[in-house]
């Protein structure tokens, strides 16, 4: 892990420009927050095939839903609050039910939105649209890893939604890495923990696994970068080596990943979990850092869990 | 191509149209015959005569579009598209059974020649600017048509996809409202007024033409003027009855979402048959 600190939204701009060059499919809608989202930079790419709705989410996915049924590959941006839940309707009958190739690209996520507050603050977004069939659920961990998935859903057919935060965080993936739809990644081996990480909480659990090492404690860390589908072979081979789980999430530990280990793990292979999320409840006004610490989303946090899961194991 | 066909011809087909509506709505025993009967010379009018479509070919690429924003009027548009050759025709009455193609809203490609889905009103305009726009974009010449129910209009989608056709100048759009002012719990005027619609569209820079919409010469000319737009989008705003062309549906608003019993089949259909040449 370096102590670089980039904003995932700028990568996702990057990746959009690169597309205006090499993909003639891809047009990108917007809701009045292209400074925000950083789609602005297609739009100076490729101001032709850049498409501002105004602050109306209900009409953007709907319009998006036109241009894929015409062949278009349409990204369409906003903050998670109003492109999961604004639209979620929309997104459900338009994109989802048919398919269509449609990906929408949720800035400003989490707690760590900040000052904002509770209004601003999506903990919610990746259960509300995890439960829509047909649905891919991308939530990459840092900056590199968020260019990836954009170069990666452009190729993808069918409907997506992508996860991303506000605010600058330490890089933890290499410049320049892959992104396999649907494939977690290990990022630390270990015997006695399994550590399974989404967004910027991968830096966190990374930092914990640190922490866990010098008390004897060998945490395994897997980032799940694709929620849905879930990487289950990923889960049963971490599982199977060390019989502990813990779930990390910037969202709340109802419908998110969490739910989604939980899902399986009781399903297929019980095993100890403990989930480290917001716990029903909404957020604050607050510096990101401030509120990481209060509402328990800090590496030390993810260490205690990882101890708590450790003792449940008989 | 069947651009010739006649008047006469048209409001013939219009009325083996609403047969249709009455045959699969009764066979299923469900379904939304009243706003189905109310776009039947629409739909007769754009699919037998206006669009440039070619149902061997249901996706080539430059055919005009049409979206059904009110979804619920699914038997029309299954209706047109059976009787135009997009599939045969026994398969209506199919309509609302487990594994059909009919689905009790349109499915997207479901069957051939639907474009999008809709049945959750006021999303469909959204929807058909997207195609209109990918149509400018491409710089194709096709033409894309929606036609909206009156009580979705209480939606506000519709109004955030009207200033968007605006300013996008979607010229390649053209709507229509089916304005037979009834919705479920009653008048619209009473539900929701929707009044002075002519206005509104207007305010929001749509190109407006008011017409009967029963009456196919009036159909045929909006649409025809309606193309010559170089800058907006069109509104044909249609005065219509809901339940139109069987006496006891007629503004009857029991029927919006009602099948016929034994006897109001029989009765539909010995007046529709007496008019169908």
């Amino acid at each position: 892990m370096t102590s670089k600190r980039l904003a995932q939204r700028s990568y996702y701009g990057k990746a959009l420009a690169d597309l205006a060059k090499t993909d003639d499919r891809v047009v990108v809608l917007d809701a009045d927050l292209a400074g925000s989202t950083k789609t602005g930079n297609f739009a100076s790419a490729a101001p032709e095939r850049f498409i501002e709705v105004g602050i109306a989410e209900a009409n953007m996915i709907g319009v998006a839903a036109g241009l894929a049924a015409s062949g278009k590959t349409a990204f369409a941006s906003t903050f998670g609050v109003f492109a999961s839940g604004r639209c979620w309707e929309q997104i459900r009958m338009a994109v989802a039910y048919p398919k269509l190739n449609v990906k929408i690209v949720a800035t400003h996520c989490g707690l760590s939105v900040g000052p904002d507050g509770a209004t601003h603050q999506a903990l919610e977004d990746i259960s509300l649209m995890r439960s829509l069939p047909n649905m891919t659920v991308i939530v990459p961990c840092d900056a590199y890893e968020a260019y990836a998935a954009t170069m990666a859903l452009a190729q993808m057919e069918g409907p997506a939604y992508m996860r991303m935060g506000r605010s600058e965080f330490p890089v933890v993936m290499p410049e320049g890495c892959e992104f396999r739809i649907g494939k977690a990644t290990v990022m630390r081996e270990g015997s006695d923990v399994s550590i399974i990480a989404c967004g910027q909480m991968v830096g966190a659990a990374l930092e914990a696994a640190e922490a866990l090492s010098a008390e004897g404690i060998n945490a395994e860390v897997v980032n799940m970068s694709t929620i849905k589908p879930l990487d289950s072979e990923a889960v049963e081979a971490t599982v199977a080596k060390t019989g502990a789980v813990v779930t990390v999430e910037e969202h709340s530990i109802i419908g998110g990943l969490g739910s989604a280990v939980a899902e399986y793990l009781s399903e297929n292979m019980p095993a100890p979990l403990v989930r480290v999320g917001t716990r029903d409840t909404f957020g604050e006004s607050g510096e990101a850092d401030e509120l990481l610490v209060k509402y328990g989303l800090t590496a030390s946090d993810v260490a205690a869990a990882a101890r708590n899961a450790i003792k449940k194991k008989r | 191509m069947m651009n010739d066909l006649g008047i006469g011809e048209i409001q013939n087909i219009a009325n083996k149209l609403r047969l249709d509506v009455i045959e699969m709505t009764t066979a299923a025993g469900s379904g939304h015959p009243g706003g189905s009967l109310s776009a039947a010379d629409l739909l007769a009018t754009l699919y037998f005569r206006i669009m440039n479509i070619d149902p061997q070919n249901p996706y080539m690429e430059d055919r005009d579009r049409f979206v059904l924003s009110k979804g619920h009027a699914a038997p029309i548009l299954y209706a047109a598209l059976a009787e135009r050759g997009y599939f045969p025709l026994e398969e209506i009455k199919t309509l609302r059974k487990i594994g059909t193609r009919l689905q009790g809203h349109p499915a997207y490609r479901e069957v051939p020649g639907v474009e999008v889905t809709t049945g959750s009103l006021g999303q469909g305009l959204s929807m058909a600017c997207g195609i209109a726009l990918a149509g400018k974009m491409d710089g194709k010449d096709y033409r894309t048509y929606c036609l909206m129910g009156d009580g979705e209009l209480q939606e506000g989608q519709n109004w955030e996809a009207a200033m968007f056709a605006h300013k996008y100048g979607l010229s390649n759009l053209i709507g229509f409202v089916d304005r037979n002012r009834l919705q479920i719990c009653g008048n619209t005027e009473d539900v929701m007024c929707l009044d002075p619609l002519p206005e509104k569209f207007r305010a929001f820079g749509w190109n407006v033409i008011v017409i009967d919409g029963h009456n196919i010469r009036q159909i045929i000319d909006a649409c025809e003027k309606a193309v010559r737009s170089r800058k907006n989008p069109t509104v044909v705003i249609m005065n219509t009855v809901k339940g139109k062309g069987v006496s006891f549906m007629e503004n009857n608003v029991e029927f919006h979402g009602k099948a016929c019993n034994p006897e109001e089949y029989a009765k539909a259909v010995a007046e529709l048959k007496a008019v169908i040449q």
